[in-house]
């Protein structure tokens, strides 16, 4: 956080990407990309948790909701015990329902990922607009937004969700609606200022003065300039509200027992974790920080990829 | 300067205000309580001699009115639960969450401290990396997920510090605390360091960042061509000009401690405001719920104009551009 204010000036002095002639600027940065080995592991990961929690219902030896595939006999068992009736092996265990906890991560895990995804997109979206709008409109509704966006980085991300969704009431669409508004701010804070630079160049002078549409300037021409330093933020927000819905979860605010996401998987756990019952808590808990960790490592590349200057 | 204090404090009053009007409406949009504080049994002259005694059969804008009214007074309505006054029922609980949060404090200054320095002056070595690596972890895993694990391992596997609650507390000075028993030591531990854990690799990052910048000043420069000790250089020179980022980050970061409390207290089943915040949600129990959220958004907008009140007094340039813009 620190370090980026003090380079800032850093990048009127970097100088621009030089392209050869063909070379598109996607894959320089893919490239670049890839020169990182942690980075590389971050991705393939995440690509391996993504096609696991897509490819659910056909990979697991059970349907953890399907009430007839549960045996409340199998319940509590140690990771390596065996179904006695289809013989199949509970790698991590089962939970006190004798649900399969590797069926049940996997499981949790696609509902995780959505959740973060889809509210860091909405987010995303809602943010930039008022961000871009804020900077190219100026004047009072600029001072407007940005008093509400200071507000609302005033207090912390949790408090803000905790009282959402104590109103709201437990629901996936309605975490994805707090995380969308705890969220929003840091996006419209973030394309605020990329605008607010970028408006002053050449390219947007000479843009108004073919006397182009307005939305025309901001989208075509002033937006995607401001892309990379929100890509930048969007990953590791993914991140955040991963672990933001977990918590609220794991609160019992947050998901319904019926679609439980790994924060709540923990949640269940936790009360077995006294007694010794360590995997029903701990796997979904190594699923969940594995995940974070991947994201971040390929955010954090993507930030030296996409922002020489904010390297260091 | 006293243009800038009047308008911050008005400001500060405003944000309370709007906050106030926010928190009333969201949390009484939640679903009726009586249905859960009734027996089930009880029929509609019960039900509606209870919601008479709650006031809950009152329009929503009249309840509002009767909420600013007693909440100018200091009363912030009578909890549902306990049928006693939820502003009284919080200050209880204030003392222990409090202790937790300025325990988990010096522990991310007096832990942080040091190892973001000692980054910062060996910033390629094993150690230096692993602080970094560390501080990593400690930013980007779950809050609850580290408490959990530090269950796991310090109470279930092996078995030194109690999994939770609050050990017993002595009066000294006056003052109640689990402090000063060795008991309420060994139960504050483990809620203290996971609440410090975020907080520390804040600290680290800060003080390794300005380690490195300090290093490389020519007063250190000066210091150490005059043969001063490293302990002297590092633990005067270096040290004093770090210290003032690290502090500023802190003093905001209390409120947020404040906050964060929430989480480790549930995880530890730790008797604070923050477990009494959650349990209150899941009862329905709205004066608990509203009166807490009064009280962290008094104490964030306090926070903040001391803080901001503090930069103005310090340093010129910010009162002169307020009161200009």
């Amino acid at each position: 956080m620190t370090d980026t204010a003090a380079p800032a000036n850093a990048a009127l002095s970097a100088p621009p990407p030089v392209l050869d002639a063909g070379e598109a600027l996607w894959k320089r940065h893919a490239l670049n990309f890839l020169k990182s080995p942690a980075a590389v592991i971050g991705l393939v990961i995440l690509t391996v948790m993504i096609v696991l929690a897509l490819a659910a219902p056909w990979i697991t030896p059970q349907n953890p909701y399907d009430l007839a595939q549960l045996d409340i006999l199998d319940g509590t068992l140690a990771p390596g015990s065996k179904n006695a009736t289809y013989g199949y092996t509970y790698w991590l265990g089962t939970d006190d329902q004798g649900r399969d906890m590797l069926s049940g991560i996997i499981y949790g895990l696609r509902i995780s990922l959505t959740v973060g995804v889809v509210a860091t997109l909405i987010a995303l979206t809602i943010g930039t607009s008022l961000g871009v709008a804020a900077a190219y409109a100026g004047g009072r509704f600029d001072t407007i937004l940005m008093r509400i966006v200071d507000l609302q980085l005033s207090f912390p991300g949790i408090l803000v969700a905790l009282v959402l969704l104590a109103a709201f009431g437990r629901g996936i669409d309605k975490v994805i609606v707090s995380l969308v508004i705890v969220q929003w701010a840091y996006y419209a804070r973030t394309v605020r200022g990329s605008a607010l630079v970028e408006r002053r160049r050449e390219y947007i002078e000479a843009a108004r003065c073919l006397a182009l549409p307005r939305s025309r300037v901001i989208f075509k021409h002033l937006l995607p300039n401001c892309l990379p330093p929100l890509i930048v933020v969007a990953t590791v927000q993914v991140a955040h509200a991963i672990a933001l819905e977990a918590t609220l979860s794991f609160l019992g605010v947050g998901v319904p027992v019926t679609e439980p996401s790994l924060g709540m998987l923990i949640a269940k756990g936790y009360h077995y974790l006294l007694s010794g019952k360590y995997w029903i808590a701990t796997f979904p808990g190594i699923a969940l920080v594995i995940a974070i960790i991947a994201i971040n490592l390929v955010g954090d590349r993507l930030r030296d990829v996409l922002n020489p200057r904010l390297s260091h | 300067m006293l243009v800038y204090l009047i308008r911050r404090i008005a400001q500060a009053m405003l944000v309370i205000a709007v906050m106030a009007t926010l928190v009333f409406f969201a949390v009484y949009a939640i679903g009726n309580p009586i249905d859960v504080l009734a027996s089930p049994q009880a029929d509609q002259i019960e039900l509606a001699a209870i919601s008479q005694r709650l006031g809950l059969d009152r329009p929503l804008w009249e309840q509002f009115g009767i909420f600013v009214g007693n909440a100018l007074r200091g009363d912030l309505g009578t909890s549902f639960v306990y049928a006693e006054p939820a502003a009284k029922l919080i200050l209880q609980r204030l003392p222990a969450t409090f202790e937790l949060a300025f325990t988990a404090l010096a522990i991310a200054v007096f832990l942080g401290i040091p190892l973001g320095v000692y980054a910062g002056l060996n910033p390629d070595s094993l150690g230096g990396r692993a602080v970094m690596g560390g501080s990593i972890l400690g930013f980007s895993l779950p809050n609850f997920w580290q408490g959990l694990m530090l269950i796991l391992v310090f109470a279930v596997i092996l078995g030194w510090l109690p999994a939770g609650g609050r050990g017993q507390t002595a009066t000294f000075l006056g003052i109640e605390s689990a402090l000063f028993t060795l008991d309420g030591l060994k139960h504050l531990i483990l809620p203290a360091l996971n609440l410090a854990l975020f907080k520390m690799a804040l600290v680290i990052r800060l003080a390794r960042a300005g380690t490195r910048e300090v290093a490389l000043q020519d007063y250190v420069r000066f210091a150490r061509a005059k043969g001063l000790s490293r302990s002297r250089i590092v633990g005067v020179h270096i040290l004093k000009n770090i210290l003032i980022p690290v502090v500023t980050i802190l003093g905001l970061e209390l409120g947020s401690m404040i906050a964060f409390a929430v989480v480790t207290e549930t995880v530890f089943s730790y008797p604070g405001m923050g477990k009494l915040l959650i349990d209150s949600i899941g009862r329905l129990d709205r004066p608990i719920v509203v009166a807490y959220l009064m009280l962290t958004v008094v104490i964030f907008v306090v926070i903040n104009l001391v803080v901001d009140i503090i930069y103005a007094a310090i340093d010129p340039r910010v009162r002169l551009s307020e009161v200009k813009g």
